[in-house]
């Protein structure tokens, strides 16, 4: 439980770093970046053929964020004054003509054969005691960081919307409280050998239930007061914020007690994600971020202005480029073995689904949708093959389409994601 | 970029286009057209609807650029210049449709358009981005921001999203917005076109105090009333060439000018 837990975080947060370089061009500049494939791609072979070749592992993915940088600038310079369909056109085109690259540079990548063995970070079987206390302490203060920047949102989750009828109430309720206990007996029959981990899980996860009604002197009187989408966006809160305190706890559980380089690698995962995100939000906050949105509104009036469009438009897709590469060091670390196949464009749809899911231009949305979308993931995987006689490949199919039941659903109750802001879609041009 | 920079002087207009042409395949939309604006005047453009005097505008602020001819403004040429740094120099223009920036609050409408912001250069930003010579400038120019939205009348929507405003109060929000540049002279296309009467004449009395406080304007315009009232000499468009340009009288009374608007 411990293990698949960290790959979990693994994956969220590597889509959620990978997303978070779309959201910055398609959120923020209005970008239609379709091939946003192509910075992993670059981003995650540099890195793994650099370290092969004796090149420390920072360096390595630093280099890889550098060369999907400059892939962006490549293809800024190319195609920036074409406007949206035609960029996105233009952008697919570039993430397959990178895939097929390294389909057939065999000498460079083995083609399908695939790249293996390469280094990976903090790959050792025990680490020191100071090491420990360290990371420990820099995970903990993240968090505390992250709950310290949600606090307001939750304390006003639960107060503005006006009262349904009481069965409704009652009904949305019990789905709710079925919901966490469902979610409380996946984790104990799931549980295994690991009693220690049970027990500290339970720990974030009641912390996540009582966050939203801390602040309330009767909670379930406020609770039965609240409408639909409140209750709807209090169990989505409670669902993810428990899931990532719970990976966290899964986490630390690792550091200590069960440590595999998995363990590290989702730990420097947490740092760069906490990093990235708090630059990126004090960027889009900046200045420089208003000169992004007004370019996604309309970059004639930008212009108009005095802004010079090209450039802030090459400098949004050089970061959200070079984001991207960062996230596929990650991403072939996690796989430790890499292939032209996993490189497809799916996977840029994937954080496509992501950005929308939770709202464009707006990063926690996009953290938001990276938890969401890997939640679903997961909970199918295991669920599923018991509810359903299908075969695998079957099952697999109808995965994706209740995505996209998922997404029209999404798009009818809140087409401007989960935290996008509905105002925003009614307003004229 | 040639820069034989003249010094600027009274005597010499603030901007001035040479026998501008520019062709949309067969169509000769702007043919050999002069135009001049004095310093501190308010200038009028006016002709019949496909006169060629948006593309005009186009022209000057080289959203598109000229087949041939030269445009000076400020004593520098400009034509060669690509359009933002244009703005940057002191022309600003506004959109014959308001186009406001939707999804941004008005404040932040306002705050894009100062020129010269620390805030918006990459290398500044990307470390500290809260530095005070930052935060300064920009408390600096959200008060001036909620001044000029003040003398627009718009101060009680500081805070409401662009894309709310109604078609008035874009007009205004635009024109507030181009102030907020700082310009030596603003492009207005129809200022007054889909307004009200009574935000006629408001919009009037603004273009007037800030004509006061020395900025100058050229206006596109087809209500009469604002023109006669506005403007200190106007150019009259037709066909894509020079008709005639004169006094807000001597045009009224050209028969020229009455014919290419109500033809033979």
């Amino acid at each position: 439980m411990v293990g698949y837990l960290i790959s979990l975080g693994i994956s969220i947060a590597t889509f959620a770093l990978f997303s978070l370089g779309l959201n910055l061009q398609w959120g923020y500049t209005g970008l239609i970046n379709f091939g946003h494939i192509a910075f992993m791609t670059l981003g995650a072979y540099a890195t793994v053929l650099l370290s092969l070749k004796g090149v420390p592992l920072v360096l390595a993915a630093l280099a890889g964020g550098l060369l999907a940088a400059l892939l962006g600038l490549l293809i800024g310079l190319s195609t920036l004054r074409l406007r949206e369909d035609y960029l996105a056109i233009v952008t697919i085109g570039v993430s397959e003509v990178i895939r097929l690259i390294a389909l057939n540079e065999e000498e460079l990548t083995q083609g399908t054969r695939g790249v293996v063995g390469y280094p990976l970070p903090l790959n050792v079987s025990e680490l020191n005691i100071g090491l420990k206390l360290g990371m420990t302490a820099l995970l903990g203060a993240i968090i505390g960081w992250g709950l310290w920047k949600l606090w307001p949102w939750i304390r006003q989750l639960p107060s503005n919307l006006p009262l349904p009828s009481r069965q409704r109430n009652a009904l949305l309720f019990g789905g709710y409280c079925l919901g966490l206990a469902l979610l409380v007996g996946c984790l104990w029959l799931g549980f295994g050998t690991n009693r220690l981990f049970f027990v500290l899980a339970l720990l974030p996860l009641g912390a996540a239930v009582c966050l939203p009604y801390g602040q309330s002197k009767q909670p379930l009187a406020a609770l039965q007061q609240q409408s639909a989408n409140t209750h709807v966006g209090l169990a989505l809160t409670t669902l993810t914020l428990g899931l990532a305190l719970t990976i966290h706890s899964a986490i630390f559980i690792g550091l200590w007690f069960d440590y595999t380089y998995k363990v590290g690698l989702v730990w420097l995962l947490m740092v760069v994600l906490a990093l990235v995100f708090w630059r990126l939000e004090a960027l889009v906050d900046s200045p420089w971020g208003r000169v992004l949105k007004a370019i996604r509104e309309d970059e004639e009036v930008a212009t108009a202005l005095g802004k010079n469009v090209f450039r802030y438009k090459l400098q949004s897709l050089m970061i959200g480029g070079a984001i991207a590469g960062i996230a596929g060091a990650f991403y072939a670390w996690q796989l430790t073995f890499i292939n032209p196949d996993g490189f497809i464009p799916l996977v840029t749809f994937q954080a496509w689904i992501i950005v929308v899911l939770g709202g464009s231009g707006n990063n926690v949305g996009t953290l938001l949708g990276a938890m969401i979308f890997w939640a679903y993931d997961t909970a199918t995987r295991f669920a599923l093959p018991s509810l359903l006689p299908l075969d695998d490949a079957r099952l697999g199919a109808f995965r994706v389409m209740v995505i996209g039941v998922m997404m029209i659903v999404l798009m009818m109750w809140r087409p401007q994601g989960i935290l996008g802001k509905k105002e925003e879609l009614t307003l004229g041009r | 970029m040639v820069d034989n920079a003249i010094p600027a002087s009274s005597a010499m207009p603030l901007l001035s286009a040479h026998s501008l042409v520019k062709s949309f395949g067969g169509i000769k939309a702007v043919h050999n057209v002069d135009i001049s604006v004095e310093p501190g005047t308010i200038a009028g453009l006016i002709g019949p609807n496909g006169a060629g005097k948006t593309t005009l505008f186009n022209l000057l602020c080289n959203f598109i650029e000229p087949d041939q001819g030269r445009i000076i403004f400020d004593g520098n040429p400009i034509h060669t210049l690509p359009c933002h740094q244009i703005a940057s120099k002191g022309m600003v223009r506004t959109f014959q449709v308001a186009r406001v920036l939707s999804r941004l609050s008005v404040l932040d409408n306002m705050l894009l358009a100062a020129p010269q912001q620390s805030g918006e250069k990459l290398s500044n930003t990307w470390i500290f981005s809260r530095r005070p010579s930052i935060t300064r400038q920009e408390k600096g120019l959200r008060h001036r921001a909620m001044d000029i939205l003040e003398s627009v009348g718009l101060s009680h929507m500081t805070h409401s999203y662009a894309g709310c405003l109604s078609g008035g109060q874009r007009k205004l929000l635009e024109m507030g917005r181009a102030l907020m540049a700082e310009p030596k002279l603003i492009l207005l296309d129809e200022p007054a076109a889909g307004v009200n009467p009574t935000l006629i004449n408001q919009i009037c009395e603004h273009i007037k105090t800030w004509n006061q406080q020395g900025i100058t304007f050229l206006i596109i315009e087809h209500n009469m009333d604002v023109i006669m009232s506005l403007c200190d000499r106007v150019w009259v468009l037709a066909e894509g060439q020079n008709l005639m340009s004169g006094t807000p009288q001597e045009v009224q009374s050209n028969t020229k000018v009455l014919e290419a608007y109500l033809g033979q």
